[in-house]
C-alpha cells in the first residue's frame, strides 16, 4: 500500500516481531451437525475441503455453525429448537395463498415447494433463458411481478425471508455447488474483486474477516469464515431472518464504508462469489446464529 | 506531489496560533514509520487514553489487542498482539507513528489508520452505512491519539 518502499527494508526487526503473531486460523470448534428433522435426520457438511479455486488460500472450508458457542449450536440440531422454523411455516402459508391479481398462489403453478429442491444449493446462477445473474430473491421477485400481477416484496421484507426460507428448507443436506465458469464467470471476478477490497475508513476487506483471521476473537465476536450456506440464517441478536445480502450490508457498514444495497449488481455478483467458497459445504435450511 | 504545499499551509497555519497548532492529519512526518513530534505539542493524558482504546466508536484497541493493564475490558480481541511491553518493544516515536496509521510501519496492516483524512475507497459517515465525503474527519483527533499514546507509554515489560 503506502511507502512501500520506505516500510519494507528498515523494519525488518519489527516485522519480525510481528510474525509472531501472524493469524493462526484457529480453532473451530470440533463438532459435528445431524439435524433431527419432521422427516428424519439430516447430516450436515460443516468442513470440507476447499474448493479448487481456492487452492493456496484456503485448505479447509467451514460453516459458521463451526464457530458459535455450544448454546447457539445445539437451537440448530433439532427443528424443534430452531427459532426460524416458524418462519418456514409463515413461508408455506404465503405459497399456498391465493395472493395473485387473478387469485394464483405459488402453489397453482409450481404445486409443492418441494418441485424446488436443489435449487437453493446451485443459487445465485446465470439463467439458461435470459442470461440474467438470478438469486433466488431475482426469481420469486419475477414471479411475483411477471406472473401474478404484483409489486415487488421488499428485498428484505418478512414475506422474502419466509419465501427463503421455505425454499431453502428443500435443499437441506445438499452440497453448495453454484457455477463459477461459463456464462457465470464475469459475475464471480467482480465478486472475487469485491471480496478483496478493502472499503470505509477502516479499510477493511471481507477477507480480512473471514480468510485473514478466520478463527480470532474480533472482541466478543469469533470470526468464521463468512459462509453462506447457513443462509437464510435465524439471528438471535436480531430475533429474525437475515438474507445473506442482509448480513454483507452489515458488514461493510461496521468497516464505516458506504454499503452497497442489496440486489445491486455488486451485492448479486459479492453473493455469487462467497457461495462458491463455500461449494462443498452442505444447505442447512434455515440456520441459527447470534 | 502536494505534500509539500500541504506541509506550508500546515505551518503557515500552526504559526497562526495556539489553538492550530495540532499537527494535521495530512501533515503528519512519518521517518521509517515513527512520528517523532507530539501531533498536539502536549503530552497526553493516559487516562482519557483508556477511555478512547475501550470505546467501540474511538479507537476500540481492545477488539484486537489484549491488555492486561486492563484487566476489566470483557472479551479483549486476538487479532493483533498483546500491547503489554509495547513499551519495551517501540520508541515513544514509533508508537506514535504506529497509533496515527500503523500502515507505514506494517505494511497492509489489518490494524486501521486512525490519524488519516482521505484515500479511502467508499468512505461511509461512521457507521450508518451511508456515503461521505472526503475528507472525513480522522476517526481519533490529534489529543486522543497522544492519550492513547500516554497509556500505551506506560506497558513496559
Ligand atoms: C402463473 C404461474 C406461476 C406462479 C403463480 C408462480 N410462478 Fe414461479 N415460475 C413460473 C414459471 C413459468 C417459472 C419458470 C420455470 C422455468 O423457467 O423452468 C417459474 C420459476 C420460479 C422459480 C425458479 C425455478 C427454477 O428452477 O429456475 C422460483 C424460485 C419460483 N418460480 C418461485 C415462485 C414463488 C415463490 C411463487 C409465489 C410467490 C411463484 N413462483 C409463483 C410460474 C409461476
Ligand atoms: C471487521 C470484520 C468483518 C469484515 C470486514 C466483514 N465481516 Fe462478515 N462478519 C463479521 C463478524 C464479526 C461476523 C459474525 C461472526 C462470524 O460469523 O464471523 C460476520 C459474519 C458474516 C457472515 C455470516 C456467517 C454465518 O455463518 O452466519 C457472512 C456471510 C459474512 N460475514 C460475509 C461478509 C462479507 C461478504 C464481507 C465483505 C463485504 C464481510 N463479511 C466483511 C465481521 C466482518
Ligand atoms: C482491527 C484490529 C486492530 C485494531 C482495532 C487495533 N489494532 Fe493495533 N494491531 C493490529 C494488528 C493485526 C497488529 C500487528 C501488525 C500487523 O501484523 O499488521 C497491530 C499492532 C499494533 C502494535 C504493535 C504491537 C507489537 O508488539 O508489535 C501496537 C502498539 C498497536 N497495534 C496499538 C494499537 C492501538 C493503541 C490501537 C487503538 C488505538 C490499536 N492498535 C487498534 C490490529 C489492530
Amino acid at each position: 500500500m503506502q511507502c512501500k518502499s520506505k516500510t519494507a527494508a528498515v523494519l525488518a526487526p519489527v516485522l519480525t516481531l510481528a510474525a509472531l503473531a501472524l493469524p493462526g486460523h484457529a480453532n473451530p470448534v470440533d463438532d459435528q451437525l445431524v439435524i433431527e428433522g419432521e422427516n428424519g435426520p439430516v447430516e450436515i457438511v460443516t468442513e470440507a475441503p476447499a474448493p479448487d479455486h481456492l487452492k493456496g488460500v484456503l485448505e479447509t472450508i467451514y460453516s459458521g455453525w463451526r464457530f458459535r458457542n455450544d448454546e447457539t449450536r445445539a437451537l440448530e440440531r433439532d427443528d424443534f429448537d430452531n427459532p426460524g422454523m416458524v418462519f418456514v411455516d409463515r413461508g408455506r402459508d404465503k405459497w399456498n395463498a391465493p395472493i395473485g391479481a387473478k387469485g394464483e398462489s405459488c402453489a397453482s403453478c409450481h404445486g409443492g415447494p418441494e418441485a424446488f429442491k436443489g435449487l437453493r444449493a446451485v443459487t445465485p446462477r446465470v439463467d439458461e433463458k435470459t442470461g440474467a445473474l438470478m438469486t433466488m430473491e431475482n426469481y420469486i421477485d419475477a414471479c411475483l411481478t411477471q406472473r401474478m400481477g404484483l409489486e415487488s416484496w421488499n428485498w428484505t421484507s418478512t414475506d422474502m425471508s419466509d419465501m427463503l426460507a421455505l425454499i431453502s428448507m428443500q435443499s437441506r443436506g445438499m452440497a453448495v455447488n453454484v457455477a463459477i465458469d461459463g456464462p457465470a464467470a464475469p459475475y464471480w471476478e467482480k465478486g472475487k474483486e469485491i471480496y478483496y477490497t478493502r472499503y470505509g475508513q477502516l479499510e477493511m476487506a471481507c477477507a480480512n474477516c473471514h480468510e485473514q483471521y478466520f478463527g480470532h476473537m474480533i472482541r466478543a465476536d469469533h470470526l468464521s469464515q463468512g459462509q453462506t450456506n447457513g443462509f437464510p440464517v435465524y439471528r438471535l441478536k436480531d430475533a429474525g431472518l437475515l438474507s445473506a445480502q442482509k448480513r454483507f450490508v452489515g458488514c461493510v457498514r461496521d468497516t464505516r464504508a458506504e454499503t452497497f444495497k442489496p440486489n445491486s449488481p455488486e451485492f448479486k455478483a459479492l453473493e455469487l462469489y462467497v457461495a462458491s467458497r463455500g461449494n462443498g459445504l452442505s444447505v442447512e435450511g434455515v440456520s441459527v446464529r447470534h | 506531489m502536494t505534500r509539500r504545499l500541504t506541509l506550508a499551509v500546515a505551518v503557515a497555519l500552526a504559526a497562526a496560533g495556539p489553538a492550530l497548532s495540532e499537527t494535521l492529519p495530512e501533515a503528519v512526518q512519518f521517518e521509517r514509520g515513527a512520528v517523532a513530534a507530539s501531533l498536539t505539542g502536549m503530552p497526553g493524558d493516559p487516562e482519557a487514553g483508556v477511555k478512547v482504546m475501550t470505546t467501540n466508536a474511538l479507537g476500540n484497541c481492545v477488539a484486537c489487542h489484549l491488555v492486561s493493564a486492563l484487566p476489566d475490558v470483557p472479551f479483549p480481541g486476538d487479532i493483533g498482539p498483546a500491547l503489554d511491553g509495547a513499551a519495551s518493544r517501540y520508541s515513544e516515536a514509533q508508537l506514535r507513528g504506529i497509533i496515527a496509521n500503523s500502515k507505514h510501519t506494517f505494511e497492509g496492516s489489518f490494524m486501521p489508520a486512525f490519524y488519516k483524512t482521505e484515500g479511502y475507497i467508499r468512505p461511509g459517515n461512521a457507521y450508518t452505512g451511508k456515503a461521505a465525503t472526503e475528507p472525513l474527519p480522522p476517526i481519533l483527533t490529534a489529543a486522543q491519539i497522544e492519550d492513547v499514546l500516554a497509556f500505551v507509554l506506560t506497558l513496559k515489560d
